[in-house]
């Protein structure tokens, strides 16, 4: 290292700029991955996203030597070439075959090598594992802003369990996804467990991915979706396989009732004012019925955020904390566009629309109360 | 005279500001595009700095959900039809007649025509700001462009303006076929051709066959959105993935309508600044038309998120890095050519050599985007538009500043301020990395791209920050271009006709050209021909400098006309009525604006190149 440096020192400036660009290569380097970051594509916790990062190592390398090389030519041609004398004219040189042949071959050659990989991966993504199992076959349905799942019931293989803006998978098996969308393009991306596959309507979609380790997975809607498209996310809960049945079980099961009578009377303002129109507290459908308009209900209480991603109800074990979850509700309730700016809630309902069913303070204290209950 | 339906005098050599409604010379043509585009991309640049002010930090509050939604569509929009492309037809207009060796274009009128019909098109798109412009994205992506989605006027500006833009394109680029078919000088055989008008001429056919698809689509949306068709509307069978399709057929080779004249610009600006001929000529120019073939292939790569298959995802990818062989050649070929040359580095070398260092890293970048299994990652991350900021900023916008320097004495015959013209390089050239190269590291951090906030919780603050901080610094140095190009268009020191020592027949005349280009068609013998003649001694001063101030005198040039501008006037007032179809008066409008266009288009059609009796009073 230390005689390079010193041969270098020959040609004026070169080293400074080598320094510098070397520097900035190295920061580059340094900087690129944050694996800790929530949706971070360098930590990968599943086979899919593990292997698409593989891939990418693939091209990174290729890319950062032809970088260095390339740009290194042009710095060298920079300082090495430059005028001396203003009269020189040199060599009128047109061109070189052998040159131009080499300079195709070796990129083209390059390229060939890594499609390889490439087109393996390809391959891999789109084919889940003969080993998934149906029950781990789970729909994803998008609306304008937020996700809708359904998982096939157990007991009953004519039904389906519906949920809204928080999957649980099981950890360890290979989850198959069949993605929709009622309303405009979306796309389902979960970066530590796979890459993106966008939600069209009416064109069934298809993923797969497996979580190695139990978890809380960040996903977000990434096709441009219309004013709220940056408020459009959602958690992937990966947990062992019995918990996940066990879930799923208490899923299909109506929330406790609860004795309270601010909640009692809660449950009355959330018929008469309209919100059942958009918003079922059941959650077990018929298979491929149609959904309704808003998220479904029944356990809102027990996710761990709400307006799909966009307030969050839990502590950093995942638990909810109900004084955080009732404000949350009361943040929505109150003024829903200013937590999700040309939402549905907000433009469509009569509470929201006409000032004379406006809600009152009682009334969202009461709904806050309902809603919080629905664990 | 007597065979004008309308009894308008004709206009005969104007000067002042009607000179310029009138006139049909492709220089001032060529200046007015460059103006006009420049201030669009002014447009386009404010846009751009509002978006990241507001994405400065986590939760801001400067602009509304719905505002920004609009300030990205309008920026995209902007940047590729109303600035990349009209700034590559400013020197389209004012470049290829003079390296050719000819006095105009082939259809003088026609090219008036399109650029008033560019300047309709663009005013049209802009002025949508006022009632909400269009917030669907610049790819429009059924079924947000639905009237059940999108029921406001924004879409229909964006759809229409497109169209009008369209003829504009289609007019400019079927001429500059025929001119530079047929209206090159003696001896100027088509692989003597200047590197810039060959990759303009690949340009202009990629453009007369890609526009129409985009006009198709646009008119089945024009449809769905008027008439209650179904082409996207999938309730009724319709399919959004058909949009994409359509969409990207025309938008993928449309990156190269964009960043093809940008090679051709630094194609010239290489040799002249190393006193070298460009390296290969003759594979550049292969290069060139091989990346216009195969940019037909690779239109699903903008869609391996789609779900098109592994099969379909799989052959898009083989196309895809196959197409990053001709552009690395091109690459190879610009260091082969300043490699042993004489390298001076004036202002425009600065921005051509930064243009092969920041377009390298773009061409990296999207080699990455091919391999399609990773791309399931990058897809509508920021990553995404880092690459496209460094081909097209890194990539067009350098190459046109290249440009804009390397030519300003020929088209202002001044000389700009050096030193102000490489601070102003340094600045842009640090200012864009700072802006871009952070967004690799939040798109592959996961942030989406098009989001109009994001949470405190992901970590995309730091580099956010430092992107909106670069934003600053590239103001600064597009203030100093600006100041240097105003300033000394002005008051700047006379420019010889050849101040680079430079090799192509626009040099061999004076700065500026007279309004006839050349006293004498020159009779080419060569590549480079006015670098041979200059070496070989025949170099004789500036062929037009007769002294006796009557230079020119015979030569007869197609007379000004009005009629351009009326029709293109009219199809805006008849484009304003389309987009509110649903009241009495903007029929109206309709009516009276395809009235005003038929006018000028029978009047313009009737009117001889050159009036009889102005003929004769010479």
């Amino acid at each position: 290292m230390h005689s390079s440096n010193t041969k270098l020192i020959r040609f004026n400036k070169i080293p400074k700029t080598a320094f510098l660009l070397s520097l900035a290569l190295l920061t580059l380097l340094l900087t690129a991955c944050y694996p800790d970051h929530n949706q971070s594509t360098f930590d990968p916790r599943g086979p899919v996203a593990a292997k698409q990062l593989e891939v990418f190592w693939w091209i990174w390398w290729g890319g950062f030597i032809v970088f260095v090389l390339v740009e290194a030519a042009l710095i060298y041609a920079i300082f090495k070439f430059r005028v001396k004398n203003e009269s020189d004219i040199p060599v009128q040189t047109h061109g070189s075959h052998k040159l131009e042949i080499i300079w195709t071959a070796i990129p083209a050659l390059l390229l060939i090598i890594l499609m390889v990989p490439t087109i393996q991966t390809l391959f891999y993504m789109y084919e889940a594992p003969k080993t998934t199992k149906p029950e781990h076959t789970l729909e994803a349905i998008g609306h304008q802003w937020w996700f809708e799942f359904r998982y096939p019931d157990p007991t009953n293989s004519e039904k389906e369990i519906v949920t809204a803006n928080e999957v649980y998978i099981p950890v360890g098996y290979p989850v198959a996804i069949n993605l929709e969308s009622v309303d405009v393009i979306h796309s389902f991306w979960v970066p530590k467990l796979a890459g993106k596959t966008d939600m069209v309507p009416s064109e069934g979609n298809f993923m797969w991915f497996e979580a190695d380790e139990p978890g809380e997975y960040y996903g977000q809607c990434a096709e441009y979706c219309g004013t709220s498209h940056a408020n459009m996310k959602f958690k992937v809960v990966a947990v062992p396989e019995p918990d996940f049945k066990s879930w799923l079980q208490a899923q299909s099961n109506p929330a406790l009732e609860s004795s309270d009578p601010l909640v009692q009377e809660g449950t009355g303002v959330f018929k008469s004012a309209g919100c059942t129109g958009c918003h079922s507290t059941k959650t077990v459908v018929n298979k491929g019925s149609k959904g309704r308009v808003g998220p479904n209900l029944a356990h809102v209480g027990s996710r761990r955020d709400l307006a799909a991603g966009m307030l969050k109800n839990s502590d950093e074990n995942g638990s909810v904390n109900d004084a955080l979850l009732q404000k949350n509700l009361r943040t929505w309730l109150e003024n829903p566009a200013e937590v999700k700016p040309g939402n549905l809630m907000s433009s469509g309902a009569q509470v929201y629309t006409d000032p004379d069913k406006k809600l009152t303070e009682e009334q969202i204290s009461q709904l806050v109360h309902y809603l919080s209950s629905l664990k | 005279m007597s065979t004008f339906p309308i009894s308008i005098p004709r206009p005969v050599h104007p000067t002042g500001i009607w000179g310029w409604f009138t006139t049909i010379d492709h220089k001032r043509i060529g200046i007015l595009y460059g103006v006009t585009a420049f201030i669009m991309f002014l447009s386009g640049g404010i846009e751009a700095t509002l978006m990241r002010l507001q994405l400065a930090g986590p939760e801001l509050d400067i602009v509304s959900a719905a505002v920004y939604n609009q300030l990205f569509t309008m920026h995209g929009t902007t940047m590729i039809f109303l600035a990349i492309m009209p700034l590559s037809a400013a020197f389209f207009n004012f470049i290829i007649p003079l390296q050719i060796g000819a006095r105009d274009v082939a259809f003088p009128r026609l090219n008036a025509f399109s650029y008033w019909t560019f300047l309709a098109g663009a005013l049209m798109l802009k002025l949508s700001w006022i009632g909400g412009a269009t917030d669907a994205g610049w790819f429009g992506y059924a079924p947000l462009t639905s009237v059940a989605q999108n029921p406001g006027t924004g879409i229909d500006f964006w759809i229409i303006s497109l169209q009008i833009l369209g003829i504009a394109s289609l007019a400019a680029s079927f001429n500059f076929i025929v001119t530079i078919i047929n209206m090159r000088a003696p001896g100027m055989t088509m692989m003597r051709l200047p590197l810039f008008t060959w990759m303009s001429f690949i340009t202009a056919i990629l453009l007369v066959l890609a526009f129409p698809v985009i006009t198709v689509a646009l008119i089945e949306l024009t449809f769905d959105r008027y008439f209650m068709f179904n082409f996207f509307n999938v309730a009724n069978g319709g399919s959004v993935v058909l949009w994409q399709h359509l969409f990207w057929v025309f938008g993928h080779p449309e990156v190269y309508i964009l960043i093809l004249p940008a090679m051709g610009i630094v194609s010239e600006v290489l040799p002249v600044f190393s006193k070298k001929p460009l390296f290969g000529y003759k594979t550049v120019v292969l290069a060139g038309a091989i990346i216009a073939f195969m940019g037909w292939m690779v239109w699903s790569h903008h869609m391996f998120t789609v779900g098109l298959g592994a099969v379909a995802n799989a052959v898009f990818t083989v196309t895809t890095m196959l197409i990053a062989v001709p552009t690395g050649i091109k690459v190879f070929n610009w260091i082969g050519t300043i490699w042993g040359g004489s390298i001076r580095f004036n202002t425009p070398m600065l921005y051509s050599l930064g243009f092969i260092a920041m377009f390298l890293l773009g061409g990296i970048s999207g080699v990455m985007h091919a391999v399609s299994a990773h791309d399931a990652q990058q897809q509508d991350t920021y990553f995404v538009p880092a690459h496209i900021h460094y081909v097209l900023f890194g990539g067009a916008i350098m190459a046109i500043l290249s440009g804009i320097f390397y030519w300003f004495p020929k088209y202002s015959g001044k000389m700009f301020n050096e030193r102000q013209g490489k601070i102003s390089f340094w600045l842009i050239m640090i200012g864009q990395n700072v802006t871009f190269f952070p967004m690799h590291f939040v798109g592959l951090d996961g942030m989406p791209r098009r989001i109009y906030t994001y949470a405190d919780n992901m970590g995309w603050n730091f580099w956010n920050g430092v992107a909106t901080a670069g934003v600053f610094i590239l103001i600064i140095g597009f203030l100093l271009v600006m100041d240097n190009i105003g300033r000394h268009w002005k008051n700047g020191e006379p420019a010889p006709a050849d101040p680079w020592d430079a090799r192509t027949l626009e040099w061999s005349i004076p700065s500026p050209p007279p309004e006839y280009n050349f006293e004498e068609i020159p009779i080419v013998r060569s590549l480079d021909d006015w670098w041979e003649t200059k070496q070989g001694g025949a170099y004789k001063e500036v062929p037009a400098s007769g002294g006796l101030g009557d230079e020119g005198h015979e030569i007869h040039l197609p007379q000004p006309s009005y009629w351009p501008i009326v029709t293109a006037v009219g199809l805006f007032i008849a484009a304003y009525g389309v987009v509110f179809n649903d009241l009495l008066i903007p029929w109206a409008l309709a009516a009276v604006g395809l009235t005003i266009g038929f006018i000028g288009v029978y009047s313009w059609s009737l009117e001889p190149v050159n009036d009889p009796e102005e003929d004769s009073t010479h």
